[in-house]
């Protein structure tokens, strides 16, 4: 049984005092011991949806309407919060955005960290000093003694990362989440971030879920990758292969709408119009509308993953290359 | 023409900060620190560099948003700088910008005919109530926006169909230069395709100058014509565009050159230093870059390297540069 397995995850939303609207329409996912997958999609596809299901943190009025995410064979959607308590912030980390949403602004770095510890494991002061110490110092933070002291507001933004990151890891933990964790950074720390991130991944063999827009950091950081439109997957696979040979005419349009894809001073590829709010979802494939080889089928059928590709006319498959 | 439509020289700007009260010195955030810039008509002039370097204030000082602390500021050979609201009035017609934030430089009561017939009704108050009508409805043809959008309010937009908002905005007074601040960053990947090939139509069409800012650099190897690099507040680096990308000069330009995420992946398997910016409060005596810089000697952290002209005709602020 594989570490961490979604099948046909839902959230939904009330939308008026009857109808409910989805934000996620059905996602599956395996992962496996130390895997790393990431999940891009445009703003409102519905990633930070899914990490949170994950998590079994769906803020009210929002709800999972159906589906499991089973974690070494225990559904997490079943769970008391007490149980899954052990479970989030401990075997599963997670790195956000905002280095606010895990950061206490009146409490000094070394506090945090020294309570996330010990609320981990029973150890003495003088010992969890010193794994905070170096776990500091392990996501390269100079002067780690003097910046347990310090409250995050002294801290610059790539820095506060770098110490949430370092909290994501101080429980050993089997899996981080990390939803965004550079978009708000510079690229030179984006850099060091993701590289932080990626070799201590390597060296700990812990898996990663990487939720970003940017198809360059999935690229350097992931092996496995999952596309996602309106809700729904549309493409999953081994990173390498999607970005070398799409199969989604939205996964192949957003590569090729990217700058570095196209010759200096010509037009970029565009995809027409924008991707539809889940409150107002078109008929069939959620794509059809922006969609260079949509059918009439498109229109009036949802297509289902197929293990690879959500799509009637996939591109790069074997069919389309005889 | 002949020679830059926009040229500054020795431009500096110093923001005040606030005052301890137990102290009597007053402290000075040195946003700009003598910036020499010269755009040519028709070209894409790009300005790089990590958040907090200086660009905004750049594009702000060559509006006219902010009086600089020293230097000096011309447009088409007239210097600007200085010069009374009355006085500028017909420049400001033929110089706009474009801001940051789609979000936030839209306001939120004004529908898009009110907000497109604003600066035309200022700016040209010759103009007649049906040439106004028939100015807004020109611009929003050339920009791509549907008519009917005219009653329409900010919030019912995309941020796409924001920023299109913004670009005719800035151009329903028929410009010759816009300054374009992070026009794309706030958006969507297959988005930011559609804005960048709007800019470059337009150019076309209309022969327009850009001085565009952005931070990442994949964007300016497909846009821009020339491109300068910031750092706290100082050019490091200024090139063709094509030229910087097979050949940087500046580590600070190599840095951020080996910083971008690439599709074939490779970037973030590289061990990397942490760097912090330094503090523009009190800037470092020598080269800015010399905290950060991985060839920094002696030399670098006593004497500020000038911008100086290399062989091949890029011209860098570094003293090995070569
Ligand atoms: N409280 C809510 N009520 C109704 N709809 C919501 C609510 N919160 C989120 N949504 C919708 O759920 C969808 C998915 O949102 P989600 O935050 O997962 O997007 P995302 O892919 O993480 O986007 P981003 O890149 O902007 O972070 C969006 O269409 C959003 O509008
Ligand atoms: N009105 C102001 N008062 C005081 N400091 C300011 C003001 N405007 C800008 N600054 C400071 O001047 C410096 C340059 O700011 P600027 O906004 O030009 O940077 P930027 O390169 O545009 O950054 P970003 O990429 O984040 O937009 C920063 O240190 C900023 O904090
Ligand atoms: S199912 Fe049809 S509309 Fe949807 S992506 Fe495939 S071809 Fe396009
Ligand atoms: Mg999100
Ligand atoms: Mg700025």
């Amino acid at each position: 049984m594989a570490m961490l397995e979604v099948r046909d995850l839902h959230v939904a939303f009330p939308k008026g005092k009857k109808t409910e609207v989805e934000a996620l329409r059905g996602v599956d996912l395996t992962l496996e011991k130390g895997e790393r997958l990431g999940v891009v999609g445009e703003s409102g596809a519905g990633k930070s949806m899914l990490a949170f299901a994950i998590l079994n943190l769906i803020a009210e009025p929002g709800r999972v309407s159906r589906g499991s995410v089973t974690f070494h064979g225990e559904n997490l959607l079943d769970l008391s919060e007490r149980d899954i308590r052990g479970i989030r912030g401990n075997r599963i980390s997670m790195i956000f955005q905002d280095p606010m949403v895990t950061l206490n602004p009146v409490l000094t770095i070394g506090t945090q960290m020294m309570e996330t510890l010990r609320a981990h494991r029973r150890i003495s002061d003088a010992e969890a000093r010193k794994l905070c110490i170096e776990g500091l110092k392990q996501v390269a933070i100079p002067s780690a003694e003097s910046r347990m002291e310090a409250y995050p507001h002294e801290l610059s933004g790539g820095l506060r990362q770098r110490v949430v990151i370092a909290i994501a890891l101080l429980t050993d933990p089997e899996l981080i989440i990390a939803d965004e964790p550079t978009t708000a950074l510079d690229v030179t720390i984006q850099a060091e971030i993701m590289a932080l991130i990626l070799k201590l991944c390597r060296e700990n063999d812990v898996a990663l879920i990487l939720i970003t827009h940017d198809l360059g950091v999935v690229a350097e950081v992931t092996e496995k990758l999952m596309i996602m439109y309106a809700g729904k997957c549309v493409e999953t696979g081994p990173t390498r292969q999607i970005i070398d040979a799409p199969t989604h005419p939205y996964t192949s349009g957003l590569l090729k709408a990217l700058p570095q894809n196209a010759g200096r001073g010509t037009r970029l590829y565009q995809i027409p119009g924008s991707m539809p709010p889940i409150t107002a979802l078109p008929t069939g494939c959620a794509y059809h509308p922006r969609c260079e080889r949509a059918t009439e089928r498109c229109k009036a059928e949802i297509p289902q993953l197929d293990g690879r590709v959500a799509c009637f006319h996939p591109l790069n498959t074997a069919e389309e290359v005889q | 023409m002949t020679g830059p439509i926009v040229e500054t020289k020795g431009l500096e700007v110093r923001f005040p900060l606030p005052t301890h009260f137990l102290s009597r010195e007053k402290p000075m955030l040195h946003a700009l620190n003598g910036v020499d810039v010269a755009i040519q008509p028709g070209e894409s002039f790009c300005v790089v560099g990590e958040s907090g370097c200086g660009k905004t204030t750049l594009g702000r000082a060559i509006m006219g948003l902010l009086e600089p602390s020293a230097g000096e500021i011309y447009f088409k050979g007239q210097r600007i700088d200085g010069m009374d609201e009355t006085t500028r009035k017909p420049i400001r017609r033929d110089m706009q910008m474009v801001f940051q934030n789609p979000y936030a430089s839209l306001n939120p009561r004004r529908n898009v005919f009110e907000t497109l017939a604003e600066p035309i009704r200022h700016l040209m108050p010759e103009k007649s109530t049906s040439e106004v009508r028939q100015q807004v409805e020109d611009v929003l043809a050339a920009t791509g926006c549907d008519p009917s959008w005219q009653r329409r309010l900010p919030h019912e937009f995309s941020g796409g169909q924001r920023q299109r908002i913004a670009i005719a905005r800035a151009l329903v007074t028929n410009p010759a230069f816009i300054v374009a601040d992070e026009p794309i960053s706030a958006l969507d990947v297959s988005i930011q395709a559609q804005i960048l090939n709007l800019l470059t139509d337009l150019q076309a069409e209309r022969g327009l100058t850009y001085l565009f800012i952005t931070h990442d650099l994949s964007v300016v190897e497909h846009f821009g014509s020339r491109v300068a690099v910031m750092y706290l507040g100082a050019m490091m680096e200024l090139a063709e565009a094509e030229t910087i990308f097979e050949t940087p000069k500046h580590p600070y330009t190599r840095l951020l050159l080996d910083a971008i995420p690439k599709l074939e992946g490779g970037s973030f398997d590289k061990p990397r230093t942490p760097g912090e910016l330094p503090d523009p409060v009190n800037p470092p005596p020598g080269c800015p870059f010399a905290p950060r810089c991985p060839m920094a000697e002696a030399r670098c952290r006593s004497e500020r390297p000038k911008l100086r002209t290399l062989d091949n005709g890029t011209q860098a602020a570094c003293h090995f540069a070569e």
